[in-house]
């Protein structure tokens, strides 16, 4: 679905954040990128949707190297972004009105209500919970079409709490989802709760760890000894790197 | 109904009680002798004035200012608009214009204006020359910088949809830029009755800055306030009435600023 072969990046004038970094997600996965802050996960992210250009080494998305790469994949920034003058429909509506598509509203209707915002279709986003504006969100980049998603911390500006909740909602989710998903968080926890692989970013190159939990998963497995004990490995390897 | 009028009393009610104060005292120190009635004629006689001059001032002299008032503003709001949005899109016209504009507006208004008489003759187009002039400015400023505003990340996000350059403007450019629009439009509006005034008062045949200047060179007062009072009114309304535009096609766009 995505690789990305020996990419070298540098903003200008400084060291490069990237040099020849290899990465890879496959058609259905859930990959993390976890990293400390200024690792470049944004930057890595800019470069994929095609906002930036690498210096050297290619991206290919569905086996494409070559041409534009804005617009082929679904993009949702760290803040939520969502349009203060849009309704929350318009605002789902928005990545359809860019192509020049027009969406079935009943379809439409049917991911509003599995993202728990039916009822609010003609709400604004300031009269949204910090939740259901992720949600939102998240709504728009699924309404692009497209199969790779790149999520930028979407639920880094959440509470512990609403946090847990999008976490079992996402994980119900997931299942009839059918995407791809490259994930950027600062939580190892749930990194390693939702992803089936996780890349670690901030060292020379970068690190892929297999995250060894069987899918179908519920938020509730964050308690069991097994998944303390892959948590307890990942920040080993974390504190080796550093 | 009823809560409608209580909130323009709270809005407005304070304000008219001050104006009902002030015209009082106006009247009662002129009536009590203590300025004479051609340097400050007291409201009642301004009002009388106006009640006989009434065919003259609105069905004349009103009338022809508002025409010029409304071409100036029409033709600032076009040229306007279009200059402020092809600032933002081409640095070219941006870098030839914009010190043009500038320059535009410090020299003296009154000082050009008898070259627009000059080459525009006594006819409307010379007023219409001197509203534009002025109106002009404000118009072009506010869309240029509504352009600018911010609006990056909308943009980005935007781009990675595959959205092209007109795609953002039409989707993110435009709504932020409206408010800063309107204010412009706010401004523009009210400078160009001044506009026509001044135009007026340099040269022409009709409109009330024009008959605010003959009854001044005959020293009445009384006439020359009842045309202020209507410019102003005419101002008020032209204010509400792009007020009244904001309102509606702002109600979403300010949310959440």
């Amino acid at each position: 679905m995505l690789s990305i072969n020996e990419l070298t990046y540098a903003f200008p004038g400084t060291g490069p954040i990237f040099q020849k970094i290899n990465l890879r997600v496959e058609p259905g996965e859930f990959v993390s990128v976890i990293g400390p802050s200024g690792s470049g996960k944004s930057t890595l992210f800019k470069l994929i949707t095609g906002l930036l250009e690498p210096d050297q080494g290619e991206i290919g998305i569905k086996g494409v190297y070559l041409g534009a790469r804005l617009g082929k994949v679904g993009y949702m920034p760290q803040k939520d972004l969502l349009l203060p003058w849009r309704t929350v429909l318009d605002n789902v509506m928005l990545p359809l009105e860019v192509e020049g598509r027009r969406g079935s509203l009943p379809e439409v209707q049917k991911w509003l209500s599995r993202f728990g915002l039916s009822g609010y279709e003609k709400a604004f986003p300031d009269e949204l919970s910090g939740g259901m504006r992720q949600r939102a969100a998240f709504l728009r980049t699924i309404m692009t079409g497209k199969e790779l998603l790149l999520l930028d911390e979407p639920f880094g500006a959440l509470d512990a709490l609403t946090k847990r909740n999008m976490h079992s909602w996402l994980l119900g989710l997931w299942e009839e989802l059918q995407k791809t998903v490259l994930f950027i968080t600062h939580d190892l926890e749930e990194a390693i709760l939702l992803s089936d692989r996780i890349y670690l970013l901030g060292g020379p190159d970068v690190q892929e760890w297999k995250v060894g939990l069987s899918r179908p998963r519920n938020s509730e497995q964050i308690y069991q000894p097994e998944f303390i004990e892959l948590r307890r490995e990942l920040e080993r390897l974390i504190h080796h790197e550093n | 109904m009823k809560i409608k009028w209580k909130k323009w009393m709270a809005d407005y009610g304070l304000f008219l009680l001050v104006v009902i104060c002030l015209v009082s005292i106006w009247e009662w120190v002129v009536r009590a002798g203590g300025v004479p009635s051609f340097i400050l004629p007291s409201p009642s006689s301004i009002w009388r004035a106006l009640v006989e001059h009434r065919d003259l001032l609105l069905g004349e002299h009103l009338p022809a200012t508002l025409i010029e008032v409304l071409i100036g503003f029409g033709l600032s709001l076009a040229g306007g608009i279009l200059f402020g949005v092809g600032m933002h899109f081409s640095n070219l016209l941006e870098k030839i214009f914009y010190p043009f504009l500038v320059i535009s507006q410090t020299v003296p208004l009154i000082a050009i204006s008898p070259i627009f008489i000059l080459w525009f003759g006594y006819s409307i187009w010379s007023k219409v020359a001197v509203t534009f002039l002025i109106a002009f400015f404000p118009i072009v400023v506010s869309t240029y910088d509504g352009l600018k505003a911010g609006g990056d990340e909308y943009r980005e996000l935007l781009r990675t949809m595959g959205a092209g350059r007109w795609m953002m403007f039409k989707k993110i450019q435009i709504p932020m830029a409206l408010p800063s629009v309107l204010s412009g439009l706010k401004m523009a509006v009210v400078y160009s009755v001044t506009g026509a005034t001044i135009g007026e008062w340099l040269g022409a045949s009709e409109g009330l800055g024009y008959f605010s200047r003959r009854m001044s060179g005959n020293l009445q007062a009384d006439a020359v306030f009842a045309a202020i009072f209507l410019l102003s009114i005419m101002g008020i309304v032209l204010f509400l009435t792009i007020s009244f535009v904001e309102n509606r096609l702002l109600r979403n766009v300010t949310r959440g600023r």
